[in-house]
């Protein structure tokens, strides 16, 4: 179960960690727009440089952000296949009426860059910031949407907290689970209709339990005088720096390299 | 007295995070049957994961557990009837009821092994009475009981599998002191009246001085003692130093030991204590 | 069965018999220590509330008296322990001190402030903080030193400002080192701890711990009664702690006895465990040392009364030995 929140942070003291979260959140955007862009070896490059620049200042350990790929092996497989057989062009080898050709090589190869460098980009952003920092730096960029009256806040506010409760409520819907076991419950056997009401025991236990703690947790914030985001103040507040500015320079750059490359080329 | 469970030489680890490090190693120990074993250690000593061993909720990375002499991870084995057999009562275990109310939530378990609608209902019968709740809370939904009776529906709903050990972690956990004697009675009352072996985790020294024959320490996945309540409880300084304590009886009397006094230090039970007391005194006298 | 000889299932003590006290009533003032001459910062006056409880369409099903008729005042400075069965009030009544609950009938103040008063509402708050009983439901930040400033920041304090009150509130609390660390990975008595420093960065002049330490393990306990008393003793802060465990109100300036909604006994210490029949049929036992020395004196063994803890007991039993 712990494995499927993707990029859990990673305390360090880095370049990356250090940025403004808003900074981190436009960049990865910008990111992953330069990532549609690109077409050719040219703004690959671009693109490769700029990921590996944010891995290395991260100083979170290549392993960890391999093992976040672990997740998606199965997707890029198939997106392989899907592609090295699909494409037509100039044929490059033929079985059993299967025919791999030269541009569905490239495009495989291509697409499955483009879901590592996805991925991989999107864990630099959630390994070197807090989800708090998160929430605060996408209130932050919502502001505008005040204006329509979107409480940005509390939008905020909810997403930090489903966050926070997000490892808690795993783990407890693991040990429900074993606890329906121990009370021989099967979960694993008959038609799909019967084990969907297998669940019944597991989530009805779970979601008594997701409210308890939202009550007792709600109480919790009015006893630490929470009302609301119009009267807080910050400790840390949200204020680029010369860094953020650089950064905000980079991105510019990327994408217009990104750009050239696909009008130039 | 024959050998009921039989663990040897069990090795485990979570695969996710921890880096694979084991966190129970290697330990081996037998239960007999109608004993009872009481389970201490430091919290993340490997209590609770061993407990789910027992019944098979987690596979072990070596060695292997014997149930009435058959090991439960070999390929085949019926782990549903096990759990029947071995009834494991989870920390606060009130948090999964479920049922509109609690005669069908202690349904649950004998209706998961296949019995008649009459058997599940007579066996939840049985079972509700002999956790001590009163007829009116039969029909009751579980979440309008107080603390201490969701405790016992919780358990009768394991125990209308008639298991033959019963297994809890830590039954008394967030109970008030009433709460926590009532937990107790009753594991004693019904191992008393059903034979049943017990298996209990619990951080409270003066329960397993009252309660256990044998207990098992369990420091760092491995085991530091598996021997009576006397013995163990003579080792102050050792259950220190992983973070666990001797009945505090026993410090009383090692002290009046220390300082001269005529008594014996492996007391371990506060009625013991009074009358090896009482006794010092009518021989000094004499 | 060798090993259960001798064990009663009900507690040890033989029922009956007047045990000797001192105590002062329910409900009076029985506290001669220091502190007495201090100003109240907590007191309620003929204190009621009521539960509604409703059926699923909403008309009312039964009234439950939670809390009748309290008055207890609670000096700058005390060590107050509540302690109570289930069910006995003692949680309502703590709601009441941070105006989570307003009174049914009679009147709370904090501080001289009626909670009643909405007004009053966010500084009766600050002033008498609270922390509560499941370490995982009460924390909001996900990096300890957020969490901390999650309270001064609802108040309004200057930004600059929270760095410091979370660093002396962390090491209040010692648990300063951990301040980057994130909460979920802390234990349950450094989670409960986190909470206290939470609290203590609002400035407050007395903190309300409702079981905080319940769900916690022996050493879980055993941290957060170390961090309590120090909070007492070195910052001088009120400290209110409900338990059911009878070795935290040892060390208490006061004990409140809570059953069926009132106050049943007040008392130091001393005073209250020496009530030992009565503690036992509000659903509450005494610690070992208390018992043991009930027990021996009921024998006949000449030890005095007021002992409360075990090097109390062996220094009085090894007196009367040597005698």
């Amino acid at each position: 179960m712990k494995s499927i929140v993707l990029g859990q942070y990673y305390p360090a003291d880095s370049l990356l960690h250090r940025l403004d979260p808003r900074v981190k959140l436009v960049s990865t955007f910008v990111y992953i727009i330069s990532l549609f862009i690109v077409k050719d070896l040219p703004g690959y490059i671009c693109v490769t440089v700029y990921l590996l620049a944010a891995v290395i200042l991260s100083k979170v350990p290549p392993v960890k952000m391999l093992r976040g790929l672990s997740g998606i092996i199965f997707l890029m497989l198939i997106t392989v296949i899907v592609n090295l057989f699909t494409i037509p062009g100039t044929p490059l080898l033929s079985f059993h009426g299967l025919h791999i050709t030269v541009e569905g090589v490239y495009s495989a190869v291509r697409m499955m860059l483009r879901l590592v460098y996805l991925i991989t980009g999107s864990s630099v952003m959630t390994f070197t910031t807090t989800p708090s920092a998160l929430s605060d730096g996408l209130e932050s960029l919502m502001k505008p949407l005040k204006i329509f009256r979107v409480p940005v806040h509390d939008i905020a506010m909810m997403i930090s907290i489903a966050l926070r409760f997000i490892p808690i409520l795993s783990e407890e819907t693991d040990i429900i689970i074993k606890a329906q076991k121990a009370r021989c419950a099967d979960f694993d056997s008959g038609n799909m209709v019967k084990r969907a009401k297998a669940f019944i025991p597991v989530l009805v236990p779970l979601f008594v339990s997701a409210f308890r703690r939202a009550n007792d947790l709600a109480t919790a914030m009015e006893a630490r005088c929470y009302r609301g985001g119009d009267t807080r103040t910050r400790m840390k507040p949200l204020l680029y720096s010369g860094r953020d500015y650089l950064v905000y320079a980079a991105d510019l750059a990327l994408v217009t390299l990104c750009i050239m490359t696909r009008v130039m080329l | 007295m024959n050998t009921i469970i039989e663990v040897r030489d069990l090795t485990f680890s979570y695969d996710d995070g921890s880096s694979g490090k084991p966190v129970i190693k290697g330990i081996s120990f037998s239960v007999e049957k109608g004993g009872f074993i009481g389970i201490i250690g430091h919290t993340g000593s490997g209590k609770s994961t061993l407990l789910q061993l027992l019944i098979g909720l987690l596979k072990p990375r070596s060695g292997e557990i014997l149930f009435d002499g058959e090991d439960i991870f070999s390929k085949g084995y019926d782990l549903k009837k096990l759990r029947s057999r071995v009834g494991l009562v989870f920390q606060y275990p009130e948090y999964q009821l479920f049922e509109e109310n609690v005669f069908k939530d202690v349904c649950y378990g004998p209706a998961n092994l296949g019995l008649t609608r009459k058997e599940c209902e007579l066996r939840a019968y049985e079972a509700l009475k002999s956790v001590g709740l009163s007829d009116d809370c039969f029909y009751a939904s579980p979440f309008e009981l107080s603390g201490g009776q969701k405790r016992r529906a919780a358990i009768a709903g394991i125990l209308a599998m008639k298991p033959e050990v019963l297994v809890l972690d830590e039954p008394t956990a967030g109970l008030d002191p009433a709460g926590r004697r009532e937990i107790m009675n009753l594991i004693l009352k019904l191992r008393k009246e059903r034979d049943i072996t017990v298996i209990l985790v619990t951080h409270s020294m003066e329960d397993m001085a009252s309660c256990a024959e044998k207990i098992l320490v369990l420091d760092n996945g491995q085991i530091g003692y598996f021997d009576t309540p006397a013995k163990v409880f003579s080792h102050t300084e050792e259950l220190e130093s992983i973070g666990l304590s001797a009945p505090a009886v026993t410090y009383i009397m090692m002290e009046l030991r220390k300082r001269g006094m005529d008594v014996p230090t492996d007391v371990i039970r506060p009625e013991d204590a009074r009358d090896e007391i009482i006794a010092a005194f009518a021989r000094r006298k004499a | 069965m060798a090993a259960n000889r001798g064990f009663t299932p009900v507690p040890w003590a033989a029922a009956g018999g007047d045990p000797p006290c001192h105590i002062v009533a329910a409900g009076g003032a029985a506290y001669g220590n220091l502190k007495a001459r201090m100003e109240d910062i907590i007191k309620t006056e003929e204190l009621g509330f009521d539960y509604i409880r409703r059926n699923e369409n909403g008309e009312v099903e039964c009234i439950v008296r939670a809390v009748d008729d309290v008055n207890i005042s609670v000096k700058k400075g005390e060590f107050v322990v509540i302690l109570g069965a289930n069910g006995s009030g003692k949680s309502t009544l703590a709601k009441h001190l941070n105006a989570l609950l307003k009174p049914t009938d009679g009147t709370v103040w904090v501080d001289g402030m009626d909670t009643a008063e909405d007004g009053l509402l966010w500084e009766v708050r600050r002033t008498a903080g609270m922390v509560f009983q499941n370490p995982d439901n009460q924390i909001i930040g996900q990096v300890v030193d957020e969490d901390v400033a999650f309270g001064p920041e609802n108040l309004g304090v200057p930004g600059p400002e929270l760095p410091g009150r979370v660093e002396e509130s962390l090491k209040a609390v010692d648990i300063y080192g951990l301040k980057d660390s994130p909460t979920i990975s802390l234990s349950g008595g450094q989670k409960q701890r986190v909470s206290i420093a939470g609290i203590l960065a609002m400035h407050p002049t007395c903190i309300v711990l409702d079981e905080p330490t319940a769900m916690l393990d022996p050493a879980g306990r055993k941290e957060v009664m170390r961090a309590l008393l120090a909070l007492n003793d070195v910052e001088e802060i009120t400290v209110i702690h409900i338990t059911h465990n009878m070795d935290e109100a040892v060390n208490a300036d006061r004990i409140i006895v809570m059953d069926h909604g009132k106050v049943a006994l007040s008392g130091t210490p001393t005073q209250v465990f020496s009530r030992v029949e009565e503690l036992l049929a509000y659903g509450l036992t005494v610690p070992d040392a208390v018992m043991l020395a009930y027990e021996l004196r009921k024998a006949g063994i000449g030890i005095p009364e007021g002992i409360v803890t075990g090097p109390q007991l062996t220094e009085a039993l090894i007196n009367e030995y040597n005698h």
